[in-house]
């Protein structure tokens, strides 16, 4: 009996450790980078362009290509994605054959490493296609590269509404169109929204399969089809290169803030969403 | 006295892949009464109430033999629209259920889909079918909070308010009260009483002394088969079939 108790503390104590754990990591981590990188992070860092191969000067141009890239993936990914999830949940048919694959390709893209994805944006969009090194063929890329993920979630995430709506709106003489775009999607939207928050971390997060599709430019992109360099293939070259540790800290925390910022942005939409219902 | 036949079925027999769910069903339902299904669990009486809107139809595997008249209309023919026919027969469901949205969004969805865009119009369309629903005086002041924040009994009304701004002619009703507290559905079977002036009523109901209560015509449903139908007195006081007997005086079911 007294064993029994002790036994089911000693269990407890052990899931709170990992728990702990988990916090202790994330301080430690994002700790760091702060400690060393904040000193670095100022108006003019975040404002002006990079000089001197980044050595000086500020990281604007990364920035810009950053957020222009993972623009440009979502506006591909996030409308193909969310029309697959309707096709396969709302008009497949059951053990439709074609379900199944495209079901398949999307679990088996989704294991796919970033860089075999890169190795494809070079050789197809970038030579074959002629694109070059562009923010179009990155976007293009990552697009691919997230497309699964934004699938997957909003398959749940139309899984998840409740089969009733269907069966209400239909019996009002609603079409099928009109339910989907009327009821099932409004009511899937923060389940949806948890993929595009992924798949940005994702995009904003990628290195070597945009080195290979995006280039490395330092310039400051202007149409789709200049090369751009993110922050985080900036981080990469600066470290590996060596050629600034302190720029690269505060690279690394406007990466950080970047996507607390995103994350923030995308949970107050959620609760929006929620809040008019 | 007996009213004009509204809805006429006719030798319905109903397949689910491999198995029957319904046998022969024929039966004639009159204009301006409130007509009860009743029967044991599976015994095939939701299934027939969705033959009158072509619910079935959404279920895979489902096939459907015979015929359904409504006001003369055939509603199982090629050329019926099955939109059309869903704005004329309305269906109110076991499980209340709202949409994620405003009440009055959840009245306006319907008349909004079939092309009504005149925002006073829609007002008076939500107003008159709240009103008629009795649930006006209770959400008046709070038409835009949202629908999902009503009690059950409240969300079962606002459901049918948002049936009836369809301006239906017939209302179906799979057990709407099986998921009510006894004072929400004593409320709901008044509504009913009121609702049969202007509608026709068909409702399913495992409660039998609901079907006695409100209803005018009852009938009794075992294995797929309709046992026995007529008015709801004399079906209650005089069965003719013995398993109609059995069923009522509670001996199995």
């Amino acid at each position: 009996m007294l064993q029994t108790k002790l036994k089911e503390k000693m269990i407890t104590v052990l899931f709170w450790l990992s728990a702990l754990i988990i916090v202790g990591i994330l301080i430690a981590v994002i700790g760091y980078i702060f400690v060393k990188g904040l000193a670095h992070v100022n108006l003019d860092f975040i404002l002006e362009a990079p000089k001197r191969a980044g050595k000086e000067g500020g990281i604007s141009t990364t920035i810009i290509g950053t957020l222009y890239l993972t623009a440009v993936s979502l506006f591909i990914a996030v409308p193909l994605g969310v029309a697959t999830a309707i096709y396969l949940e709302e008009y497949a048919r059951q053990k439709s054959r074609f379900a199944f694959i495209v079901n398949l390709t999307a679990e088996t893209l989704a294991g796919i490493p970033s860089i075999i994805y890169g190795l494809f944006g070079f050789v197809f969009f970038v030579i074959f296609m002629n694109m070059g090194w562009s923010i179009i063929s990155g976007g293009l890329t990552l697009a691919i590269m997230i497309l699964p993920t934004i699938t997957r979630t909003s398959q749940e995430a139309i899984l998840s509404v409740p089969g009733e709506y269907r069966e209400n709106s239909l019996a009002l003489g609603a079409s099928k169109w009109q339910t989907i775009s009327k009821i099932i999607i409004p009511a899937a939207v923060p389940g949806i929204l948890t993929g595009v928050i992924l798949s940005i971390g994702r995009a904003i997060g990628e290195t070597a399969a945009i080195i290979l599709t995006a280039g490395s430019s330092l310039g400051m992109p202007l149409s789709l089809a200049d090369p751009a360099r993110t922050m985080s293939v900036h981080l990469y070259i600066l470290a590996m290169e060596g050629l600034s540790m302190e720029r690269a800290f505060g690279t690394a925390v406007l990466i950080v803030v970047l996507v607390i910022i995103i994350n923030y942005l995308a949970n107050l939409s959620l609760r929006r969403l929620s809040h008019s219902r | 006295m007996t009213n004009r036949i509204k809805i006429k079925s006719k030798d319905i027999n109903l397949f689910y892949r491999d198995f029957q769910a319904l046998y022969n069903i024929n039966m004639d339902v009159e204009e301006n009464r409130v007509t009860a299904l009743i029967g044991p669990s599976g015994c095939g009486k939701s299934t027939f109430l969705r033959i009158l809107n072509r619910l079935n139809e959404l279920i895979e595997g489902t096939r459907i033999d015979g015929q359904v008249f409504m006001d003369d209309y055939a509603i199982y023919d090629k050329e019926i629209n099955v939109v059309d026919l869903r704005k004329k027969v309305g269906m109110v469901f076991q499980k209340p259920s709202v949409f994620p949205m405003s009440i009055y969004e959840n009245v306006a969805y319907g008349p909004k889909i079939h092309g009504i865009k005149d925002r006073r119009r829609l007002d008076e369309i939500v107003e008159k079918s709240l009103k008629a629903a009795n649930l006006w005086q209770e959400v008046s002041d709070r038409l835009n909070s949202s629908a999902a924040r009503l009690s059950g009994g409240q969300q079962q009304r606002l459901v049918i308010a948002r049936v009836l701004a369809v301006e239906p002619q017939v209302i179906l009703m799979d057990e709407p009260a099986s998921a009510l507290d006894p004072i929400s559905t004593s409320k709901l079977e008044d509504l009913i009483a009121e609702l049969k002036n202007n509608y026709t009523i068909v409702i399913v109901t495992h409660n039998m002394q609901q079907a006695a209560r409100v209803s005018d015509y009852t009938g009794f449903f075992l294995n797929g088969k309709l046992v026995e139908f007529n008015r709801t007195d004399e079906l209650f006081v005089n069965p003719r079939d013995k398993r109609t007997e059995d069923y009522i005086t509670g001996r199995f079911g």
